[in-house]
């Protein structure tokens, strides 16, 4: 078991080293073979009008015209080891580990992506809780019921579910909710729930429902198809057979079985979130880590690119991780070696 | 119509158990499935009884109707089943639940698939045993520990805390059998008990039952598509095709006089040690007929060789379960019975006999 | 598990709230005090007239600017909404209609005095201007506020309009290369004197002392790039909070002295802004009274657009102003057949123009037909027209056919056409530039490019748009000025010199040594009235050459939030005046 943690462990660093790699030469190698010079790189975070003088300056100044290897190699040993960053009138030290700062907002990349971190994380964790529940509720009453009304009502709204993109339930929950009737918060509110835990709720949950709606419809119809494999399995006949309650047969012996793959991709679900749920944090104008993406990408900032990339992966990885070892402990088939 | 009792049965008393014309029919999108229809016999306590069958002909489905295990939701079932002096068809789903498990136990077939993946098999005993009885967890793993030993576990108090998949194939239908027995049942159902096994474990096991029979005097039925294991148990045997009884008698008579040409087919099948497999001297043609699309008729004649013989009544009335000889016996077939019993000492047994 | 019929029980009792609820009618209670609202009521006049101080301004953008800070920001919203907290030593006036062209003095006391012939301007600051610490305002504050601002390796994002003008020495290196670094290009006499030397005459000297990067900063005060996380206010305003990337709220400066500020009115008495907000949520907010004002000022997104428009009580609340932006196409004339005036003369004929107009939004969110480069509210704008397509601006195609046959191609030629491929509107021209030359028998490819490269690897890079086999005939292009003058217009667009072998530069057509000729003599020129007329000539000079193809001039459909008082659009930035607006009370 052991051994077993601190093999995958390592596999881990080796895929973030890997993705860290990889990310870098998209954003760095592949636009050079398809012509541009440092110059045109620097451009980007220069002003609309910068003449050559100023963009190669500004080239210099990032680097760019160091060979590839040695920028990846500056950008990871900052990683490790910290770096120095010159801001104009003094210097700064970014302890590691150092993801940088923005060739844009000049902010230390590895603070900005702490201070979303919570933003993403409860918007993952109130969805989450949400969608896993109804789900879940939805898709064992349906397979228990199956072809009843119930049913097909509930599987046609969870198609709807899947198909409605968060960006056009979330704009209609706001448009509704928030400024026809006034009962919930307008879009970009957010409050630490350290600061007001009512506060926090109060604002999350239109962002909550409309990532759960998303999820939840996905769920109800796994949780439905798993229900009705194992409410088919010998092993529940046999639980009826000994003269359990259906309650019991249901939840003890049809849900716990049918449950383990739902919370193995539970926690690979969550773990992607935490990298950013990119369209309802837009759609809500949250400040989480899917916004602070989709706007270094776009803006073509490299160092954030970077670290909310590794952000994200380092999430999906340590989700993998725990997975696995949870499948081991609600499976007692699997054996970690 | 009359009653089909046991040969055996005495019958101005009331048996053990008692089926009365069972139907159990499933509603589908392609049609009704009728897996039981009309099935009549009883048993008593202390006594075996061996329902035979391919698969699909009804077999399972009856000894889980005798369960209770369908209702009203996914299944249409009429009929009587009368377990001492009860009547289980019409009883409410709570009553039958409260048998299940208590009175009336089963072992599965496939102790891999019947046995939860996910719980130790001592918690499944002792869930068994709890869920009739108000006891502690820890009286209940004792009597769990207790059962594995009665059924030959070697060091039950550890086995008990392993997973089934933990446990060998033939340990694994000990444990199973350790669980039917966990609330003491009268009435004992085992479905294909040896069919995943291999030989000497399924002496073992046939063992096993036959000494736990004796023991609890329970009524016990076995299920299987295997005549070699109902010879080593049965003392009826009741033989089903297309979710009908198509023949029912002492174990004696059915094997030294069986009347119906699928059961001939069925002893021809038999497989014996001393024989190899592809020298089965009487193979039954065809596949087992479709429970939604019925032939008409005798539901056999499509596989019968000697459905020529019976004037075409075999394909326009379906033939009745009749006595035949003075032993109780009973056949549903439309040839005559001298000419059943010609075939069957002039061409089939000594066919049988001469191979081996 | 146990709690799951329970969580499930309280979704269904939130939605079902939710269902019933919407079904009724929202109660919208009317604003007691409010003036009737109306269709560009602020366009050229005050709408909501108030002098009411209080209240928080409510203003939100979907995307982040540059910076805050007034020596790194070159956003014409950021220079709107900058005059709230830094003082420059000149602005325009903030005024409703075309008096907002005007420059008025706001740090100095008057206008630029010019000496030298235009190559020496000096500023009188007013007295009694301080520092939100307190610390009197003086003219070392500027000079030291434009010095940093001139090192665009730590302030990247502004406009290198001093670095080019200023007579620099060699060995200049500014004050984050060496604090002690000078120069005799600016000098500052007294306290209240600031002298600036120019390289070369520049009558439009007044348009450069507008530019934020002459808000005074306190040299202490000065952190780099981080200036901005705490700029220090000179105006009414100071700044409270401040969140990167998320937005910030301003609060009165106790130190702002109303005497000595003709300029600001200074109504709320706080406002909050929002970074990154989603444009369409922005505009339900709007629309809903939770916002009041959307910073980018570019106008609603489509999904809202029919229905401000067919709304009349929504109507009532959007003004449609202009942009001095025009989007245009560029013409090669060095790639044949186009490098003969006459098959360009038959591009300009044939284009249906409404159909360019319909490519950016139409009327509305798109903007009016452009007959010429310069935009209407650029002062010296003459109204011309050299290529008329038509009398419904659909195209003239008789015309269009007669210039084909003097140019020897009767039956028309083959042309590529460029275009920014992630831009709809621009891809939609391209379509539209198809459709139309088709009709007298000119076959366009088009072909689209990322944006991201296009100026500067394809339609930027004379080699590629000029090359025998990948030549570009016709590129959408775009231009919008830094300010509403000639040479903020047009200098970067027509000016031959501006064309660099390595790319990146916007003009991609006019090579006219006579228009850079006329440029050199407008630079020069001081006479405001005279500048003028040269620019409007040079407008005129560059069209009868037939490369460029003027589309629209931009216009958006903005909505002014409710509950806001004293607004009006300033044309020197085609926006709000975000100096002037107040809340209602």
């Amino acid at each position: 078991m052991v051994t077993y943690i601190i093999r995958r462990t390592l596999g881990a660093l080796l895929i973030l080293f890997v993705v860290s790699l990889a990310t870098f030469l998209i954003f760095f190698g592949l636009p050079r073979l398809a012509g541009a010079t440092p110059e045109t790189f620097a451009a980007r975070y220069v002003g609309k009008t910068a003449d050559a003088q100023t963009q190669q300056m500004y080239a210099e100044k990032l680097g760019f015209y160091d060979p590839l290897y040695e920028q990846y190699g500056r950008w990871i040993g900052a990683v490790f080891t910290g770096t120095e960053y010159d801001y104009g009138t003094g210097v700064e030290q970014c302890e590691a580990p150092c993801f940088g700062y923005s060739f844009r907002t000049n902010q230390p990349v590895w603070e900005d992506l702490l201070d979303r971190l919570p933003v993403t994380g409860s918007l993952a964790l109130g969805a989450s809780i949400i969608w896993l529940l109804t789900g879940v509720a939805v898709g064992v009453l349906s397979a228990l019921r199956r072809g009843s009304f119930f049913d097909r009502a509930a599987m046609t709204g969870a198609l709807a579910g899947v198909s409605l993109p968060p960006y056009f339930t979330g704009l209609m929950f706001l448009y509704f909710f928030s400024y026809k009737m006034g009962v919930t918060a307008p879009g970009a509110s957010y409050t630490p729930f350290a600061d007001d835990p009512a506060e926090w709720a109060y604002n999350l949950i239109l962002p909550w429902i409309t990532l759960a709606l998303l999820n939840a419809a996905a769920y109800a119809r796994f949780t439905r198809a798993g229900m009705l494999d194992t409410m088919g399995e010998d092993f529940v006949r046999t639980a009826r057979a000994k003269g359990l309650t259906e309650g019991v047969v249901v939840t003890k012996h049809g849900l716990r079985a049918a449950l383990t793959p739902i919370i193995t991709i539970f926690g690979m679900d969550v773990g992607l979130l935490l990298g950013g749920a990119i369209l309802t944090e837009s759609t809500f104008s949250l400040k989480g880590l899917g916004y602070f993406a989709i706007d270094a990408i776009g803006k073509q900032d490299f160092p954030q690119i970077m670290g909310v990339t590794m952000f994200a992966a380092f999430f999906v990885v340590v989700a993998n991780l725990i997975v696995d070892l949870l499948y081991a402990v609600v499976d007692p088939r699997v054996r970690l070696s | 119509m009359n009653t089909v009792i046991s040969p055996r049965q005495d019958p101005t008393k009331t048996p053990f158990l008692e089926l009365r014309d069972l139907k159990i029919h499933f509603p589908t999108d392609d049609g009704l499935v009728k897996s039981v229809d009309g099935l009549s016999f009883s048993l008593e306590r202390g006594k075996t009884l061996g329902i035979v069958g391919e698969s699909g002909s009804g077999k399972s489905v009856s000894s889980l109707g005798i369960l209770g295990i369908y209702h009203r939701r996914n299944a249409t079932m009429s009929g009587e089943i009368w377990l001492d002096g009860q009547e289980l068809v019409s009883a409410s789903q709570d009553t039958v639940r409260g048998l299940r498990g208590k009175r009336m136990a089963m072992i599965f077939q496939d102790p891999l698939s019947a046995m939860h993946p996910y719980y130790t098999v001592g918690a499944q005993i002792i869930e068994a045993y709890r869920v009739h009885n108000k006891v502690s967890k820890k009286v209940a793993r004792k009597h769990a520990i207790d059962l594995l030993a009665r059924v030959g576990i070697p060091q039950p108090d550890k086995r008990v805390d392993d997973y089934p998949h933990q446990f060998s194939g033939g340990m694994r239908q000990r444990a199973m059998i350790a669980m039917a027995l966990s609330c003491d049942p009268e009435l004992l159902i085992a479905d294909e008990p040896t069919t995943a096994l291999d030989v000497t474990v399924q002496a073992q096991i046939l063992d096993l039952m036959r000494d736990l029979q004796r023991e609890f005097n329970s009524a016990l039925i076995i299920i299987t598509h295997d005549l070699g294991v109902t010879a080593e148990l049965a003392d009826d045997v009741l033989v089903m095709y297309g979710g009908k009884c198509i023949e029912y008698g002492t174990a004696t008579e059915i094997f030294e006089n069986p009347e119906h040409p699928y059961t001939w087919g069925l002893l021809g099948s038999m497989p014996r040690l001393d024989q190899a497999v592809t020298e089965r001297l009487l193979p039954i043609k065809g596949t087992p007929p479709s429970l939604i699309n019925v032939p008409p008729g005798c539901a056999f004649h499509p596989r019968c060789a000697y459905a020529e013989q019976t004037g075409g009544l075999d394909r326009t009335v379906v033939p009745e379960l009749q006595l035949t000889g003075t032993s109780g016996h009973r056949v549903r077939c439309h040839l005559p019975a001298h000419t059943r019993q010609e075939i069957w000492r002039n061409e089939i047994k000594p066919n049988l006999e001469g191979v081996a | 598990m146990r709690n799951k019929g329970r969580v499930l029980a309280a979704t269904t009792a939130v939605f079902a709230l939710a269902v019933t609820a919407a079904c009724g009618t929202g109660d919208d209670t009317p604003k007691p005090t409010e003036v009737k609202p109306e269709f560009n009521a602020a366009l050229t006049a005050v709408f909501n007239p108030s002098d009411k101080k209080g209240g928080t301004l409510k203003m939100a953008i979907s995307s982040d600017w540059d910076s805050v800070d007034p020596g790194d920001t070159y956003y014409g919203l950021s220079w709107n909404l900058l005059r709230l907290y830094g003082r420059s030593l000149v602005m325009f006036k903030p005024a409703a209609g075309s008096a907002s062209s005007e420059l008025v003095p706001d740090l100095a006391e008057s206008l630029g005095v010019p000496s030298d012939g235009g190559k020496t301007w000096t500023y009188k600051l007013r007295a009694g201007v301080k520092f939100e610490d307190g610390t009197p305002i003086t003219s070392k504050d500027v000079k030291y506020a434009v010095m940093r601002s001139m090192d665009k390796e730590v302030l990247v994002n502004g406009y290198t309009y001093f670095n080019d003008f200023l007579d620099l020495e060699a060995t200049y290196k500014g004050p984050f290369k060496d604090k002690a670094a000078d120069t005799k290009a600016i000098e500052t006499p007294d306290d209240q004197t600031i002298v600036f030397h120019l390289k070369q005459a520049f009558g439009g000297f007044d348009y450069f002392a507008m530019l934020p990067a002459t808000v005074p900063v306190p040299a202490k005060a000065d952190t780099g790039v981080k200036y901005k996380e705490h700029v220090v206010a000179s105006g009414p305003y100071m700044f409270d909070k401040y969140e990167a990337g998320k937005g910030f709220t301003l609060k009165r400066n106790p130190n702002w002295d109303p005497a000595t500020d003709p300029n600001r009115k200074a109504l709320p008495d706080a406002y909050d802004v929002k970074i990154g907000l989603n444009a369409d949520d922005i505009d339900n907010q709007l629309i809903s009274g939770d916002l009041h004002v959307d910073i980018a000022g570019t106008g609603v997104q489509p999904a809202a657009l029919p229905k401000v428009l067919q709304d009349p009580a929504l109507k009532a609340y959007a003004d449609n102003p202009a942009v001095a932006r025009l989007w245009y196409t560029s013409i090669n004339p060095k790639v044949a057949p186009l490098d003969n005036i006459e098959c360009r003369k038959a591009v300009m004929y044939a284009m249906d123009r409404t159909s360019y107009q319909a490519a950016f939004g139409g009327e509305f969110a798109g903007g009016q037909i452009a007959t010429s480069i310069m935009p209407p509210q650029i002062p010296g704008y003459a109204p011309t027209n050299v290529f008329p397509a038509g009398a419904d601006n659909k195209g003239d195609v008789e015309k269009a056919k007669a210039a084909l046959t003097a140019c020897g191609k009767p039956d028309g030629f083959e042309v590529t056409m460029g275009f920014r491929a992630e831009r709809p509107k621009e891809k939609a021209t391209a379509e539209a530039f198809q459709q139309a030359l088709a009709k007298v028998g000119i076959k366009v490819t088009i072909k689209g490019f990322p944006v991201g490269d296009y100026f500067s690897l394809y339609a930027g890079k004379p080699s590629y748009r000029n090359s025998p086999t990948t030549g570009l005939g016709l590129m959408t292009n775009g231009w919008g000025a830094d300010w509403n003058d000639g040479y903020g217009f047009l200098s970067q667009i027509v000016d031959s010199r501006v064309i660099r072998d390595s790319g990146g530069s916007s003009n991609l057509s006019v090579m006219i040594p006579e228009v850079d000729q006329l440029i050199d003599q407008a630079l020069a020129e001081t006479d405001v009235k005279k500048r003028e007329a040269l620019w409007a000539q040079i407008d005129k000079r560059v069209m009868e050459e037939a490369v460029i193809l003027p589309g629209v001039w931009s216009k958006a459909l903005t909505l002014r939030g409710k509950g806001v008082t004293n607004v009006f659009v300033n044309e020197a930035f085609g926006q709000y005046d975000y100096l002037s607006m107040g809340v209602a009370q």
